[in-house]
């Protein structure tokens, strides 16, 4: 199955044109020597073949666990109407909106986007997207290198141990100095600050699902002379208090929650919020609103010269392609639910995660590890190792939490659960007795 | 067209949810003292389910996508996205998967399916371009650059070689110069001599310093690099080494394999060679392969087959460069190029390099009469025309050309890329635009000239079929209105 409309009969008819006989005439440039001698590659399949053998391969994977298992990834509901949306082919079918007049539709919902995030976090400008919320803090690490002229991130070992494993390594070659603040009582005390600190990172709700107001920690940071970053939960936001009343200078964080499937990790959503001061330093695409030659309003991409494809090796970020559909999926996502109902259900997280807290907690041998406040999530420290209890849930159709030891070596005992919308009394109930049962 | 925050009415719901198992418990403050909470709600648009689905859908209307018409935008290969491979990546199995699954105990059982996905993969686009591993966890093109310039520093770093340049041609892809200082280099600007790299000033510009020279073969005029072996070879002698930009590897599937070429790394765009869709700016993805002596650089994790035949995640890898990506990639995009290559197969790839070469010479050989070629020799997969006749004598310039064409029904190709062509005109037709697309091209691009010395205040007024003229960027630029507060 190929998906090319030329016939035989087109093809000679376009060689005729130029007076070749052959389509390999065409390739002449290429040196023979450089030809392809081996190109051991599958028969073609039809359509129907291809669809039974990816839907056996999909049946391999155990989609039909209950989740509780969360750790900056989330299982949460999504209506209907954002796929519904997002398959339009006039919407996924564009590249990047370079002639505006024939791309308002992503232009305009870009722009949507940029003000639903700047609503969320408070702060002044948003871009594009980028790829994910690990290279999102990344990006934010280095505007602040870029910013302060100076070479020293102090980061807080309760950010998702994920993002700080790659922003080592995207750092490894670069001659900063990445500084992890320890856990000391519910959080990082922001102590390792000096004046050679670009930046402290902060995430919130915590890795461990805790909630912070880092206020404090961020007016030390500006003390210093240092940026101050937030990494942080969008659906959180419809709740908790922004990165802006925190004065955080960049907020940035994973879109997923926002009505993405989880997917086996990906397309996500990086998003990225910046104060006023920082604008022309942010990496990205901005779409900016302006007017057309007869005064109609329009949009376009904007603020160009902080981008590759002018400034090349001076751009603030080698990024071009993000992640715009997934974009504007998070949108329509926020959109459907609305100024009530994103806080609905925030609310609507904390309250079935603290059923399950209650619910747990009962299990004798099971102890709750942090005083709270928290979100969606929490850990709980079990009496056996966590990865092995995990393993005994699985086989009841539950996976139970994400064990912290990976991550956290001290933490072998510890399970960090995660309670979405989407986690009936039922479901709830059954991870308490399955669980009571394997220790 | 009204933005949704001015549709917004008070109290409308496009969604409700289930009440709380514990109603009020955690959000008062016993639970989140009040320095915790924002102020006041987040303003987001206040919509019935009816108001949101009509809104995109009319923001929908007014975007050209490649399913509306021909879309030639050069560099960008946006040939048709196969309706099947969405579905594909919506399967429960798939959209389903929690990617921390793998890293429970035992976890990779359960995901078995999808690391056999990236598995093969890996083996597949193996053998496309030669090299002999792949990751999949670079989740753009720029981001595969970046990916791949770390490999480079890792392995330099290993050798204990002391390497602090990148040489870049002055026709590549403005990502390539930015990737290479992201990664800590230093860039320099290699000349070109009649469209492709100028061999001399290359070996001029080689020395112990060089950590790795960066091409696109055939490169952003549409030419094949004649000297590329010995481009290598040269670059090999100093310990650089060779990154292949894979933007343009439509051109040569089947026909030249990177590695055959002497390329150390490369990154491959799912989204323009393997028919993925671009949705409007991403998501891509961009696996990055490479030869064996950089294998053991590869981010972690890496898929590995077990000997009782189960896959597994491979995190045991001392000299890898670390993770660039959560987990392993845009796996929903991966899933959609593997189905798509499954479907073309051995012989279907190749197909597709043959008529899109095919097409872009027949376009640069109709489009001749009236259009100046930048170089005018037979071209790869796109052919690059200049507007800078039409432009000194009639004041017409490229974005004139593109903005009229708009007009014909079509989107236009790419303008003023490369940079080392004047009034560039960039079109890349792909081997899914019929000859009856193709001609009608010619036949606008025929009108336009014409009319560039009939009557240029006509396509000075182009478009005129759109939502909106012409945009004034300069303002956009000078006063940033970029949220609606």
């Amino acid at each position: 199955m190929d998906f090319s409309p030329h016939t035989d009969d087109d093809r000679a008819q376009m060689l005729g044109a130029m007076g070749l006989s052959s389509v390999d005439e065409l390739f002449a440039g290429i040196p023979p020597e450089l030809r392809v001698r081996q190109w051991d590659l599958p028969r073609p399949m039809s359509e129907l073949e291809v669809t039974k053998r990816l839907g056996r391969l999909a049946e391999r994977n155990a989609h039909g666990l209950t989740c509780f298992l969360g750790a900056g990834f989330y299982d949460h509901f999504i209506p209907a109407a954002v796929d519904a949306l997002i398959r339009r082919s006039e919407l996924y079918t564009v590249y990047t909106p370079y002639q505006p007049e024939i791309s308002q539709g992503t232009l305009q919902a870009i722009y949507e986007y940029q003000s639903a995030i700047c609503r969320l976090t408070g702060l002044y400008a948003s871009n594009a997207s980028l790829y994910d919320g690990g290279t999102a803090l990344f990006e934010a690490a280095m505007l602040a290198v870029r910013r302060t002229g100076r070479k020293r991130l102090v980061i807080c070992r309760a950010v998702n141990p994920i993002y700080r494993v790659m922003l080592a390594s995207y750092t490894a070659n670069l001659h900063l100095e990445l500084v992890e603040e320890d856990l000391a009582g519910g959080g990082c005390a922001a102590d390792l600050l000096d004046d050679k600190t670009a930046a402290l990172i902060m995430q919130n709700p915590d890795f461990f699902g805790r909630v912070h107001n880092y206020a404090d920690a961020f007016a030390k940071a500006h003390e210093m002379g240092a940026l101050a970053i937030l990494c942080c939960n969008p659906l959180a936001l419809g709740v908790l208090r922004t990165p802006a009343e925190m004065d955080a200078d960049i907020a940035v964080g994973e879109g997923q929650p926002l009505g993405l499937p989880l997917s086996f990790g990906g397309p996500y959503l990086g998003f990225m919020a910046v104060s006023e001061a920082l604008l022309r330093l942010m990496p990205g695409r901005v779409v900016g609103r302006t007017l057309d030659g007869q005064g109609r309003e329009g949009y376009c991409l904007t603020l160009q010269t902080r981008e590759q494809h002018i400034r090349r090796e001076k751009a603030t970020s080698n990024i071009c392609t993000n992640q715009a559909l997934c974009a504007v999926a998070a949108l329509i996502y926020l959109s459907l639910l609305g100024k009530e109902g994103l806080r609905e259900l925030a609310q609507l997280n904390m309250a079935q995660a603290a059923y399950a807290r209650q619910r747990l907690t009962a299990i004798p041998g099971v102890r709750l590890m942090d005083p709270g406040p928290w979100f969606n999530e929490f850990r709980l420290e079990l009496p056996l190792d966590a990865r092995v209890a995990v393993s005994r849930l699985i086989d009841k159709g539950i996976a139970a939490g994400f064990p912290l030891g990976r991550y956290y070596p001290e933490q072998a005992n510890a399970l960090l659960v995660a309670v979405t919308e989407k986690r009936s009394k039922e479901e709830i109930g059954n991870l308490a007795e399955a669980l009571e049962a394997v220790l | 067209m009204k933005t949704i925050y001015d549709k917004s009415r008070p109290s409308r719901r496009g969604v409700t949810f289930p009440a709380p198992l514990l109603p009020d418990a955690c959000f008062q403050e016993a639970c989140l003292s009040p320095e915790l909470l924002r102020a006041s709600p987040a303003q987001l648009p206040e919509m019935a389910e009816i108001d949101v689905v009509r809104h995109f859908t009319n923001l929908s209307r007014q975007n050209f996508g490649v399913d509306v018409g021909p879309y030639p935008l050069g560099s960008c290969t946006m040939k048709y996205n196969p309706k099947f491979t969405e579905e594909i990546a919506r399967l429960p199995g798939f959209a389903g998967l929690h990617p921390l699954l793998p890293q429970l105990r035992r976890g990779g059982l359960l995901a078995q399916g999808a690391l056999e996905v990236l598995h093969e993969m890996e083996q597949l686009l193996c053998a496309i371009t030669g090299m002999a591993a792949y990751t999949m966890q670079p989740l753009a093109g720029a981001h595969g650059e970046l990916t791949g310039l770390m490999l480079m520093a890792a392995y330099h770093r290993h050798r204990g070689n002391q390497k602090s340049l990148v040489l870049v041609p002055d026709s590549a892809h403005g990502t390539n110069p930015a990737s290479a200082a992201i990664a800590g280099y230093t860039v320099r600007t290699v000349p070109s001599k009649d469209g492709v790299m100028d061999l001399e000033a290359y070996r001029a510009m080689l020395g112990p310093e060089v950590a790795g020279v960066m091409m696109t073969n055939p490169n952003t005029l549409g030419l094949f690099e004649p000297d590329i072996k010995q481009i290598s070879e040269a670059a090999h002698a100093v310990d650089a080494l060779m990154y292949y930009d894979g933007a343009n590897l439509n051109a040569i599937l089947g026909i030249a394999k990177p590695a055959d070429l002497g390329f150390d790394i490369v990154h491959l765009n799912l989204h323009k060679t393997f028919a993925t869709p671009h949705g409007g700016g991403g998501p891509g993805s961009g696996p990055v392969g490479v030869v064996a002596k950089l294998d053991e650089y590869l981010p972690i994790s890496r898929v590995a087959r077990r000997e009782d035949g189960t896959l597994f995640l491979d995190y045991d890898r001392p000299h890898s460069i670390g993770y660039v990506a959560p987990f392993y990639g845009n796996f929903g995009v991966v899933l959609k190029a593997y189905a798509y290559i499954l479907a073309l197969g051995g012989p279907g790839l190749k197909r597709v390099a043959m008529d899109a070469v095919l097409a872009a010479n027949y376009l640069r050989a109709r489009l001749a009469p009236q259009w100046r070629v930048a170089v005018d020799r037979m071209c790869m997969h796109e052919v690059v025309l200049s507007a800078a006749d039409q432009a000194a004598q009639h004041g017409v310039t490229a974005m004139d050309v593109a903005k009229a064409l708009i007009d014909f029904g079509f989107h236009p190709p790419t303008v003023y890329f490369p940079l080392v062509v004047k009034e560039a005109i960039m079109i890349e037709p792909t081997e899914t635009e019929s000859k009856e697309n193709l001609d009608a091209i010619v036949e606008a691009m025929a009108f336009i000239a014409k009319k560039a010395q009939d009557d240029p205040d006509w396509l000075h007024a182009a478009p005129r079929s759109t939502p909106v003229g012409r945009l004034d960027e300069v303002r956009a630029a000078r006063q940033p209105d970029l949220a609606q507060r």
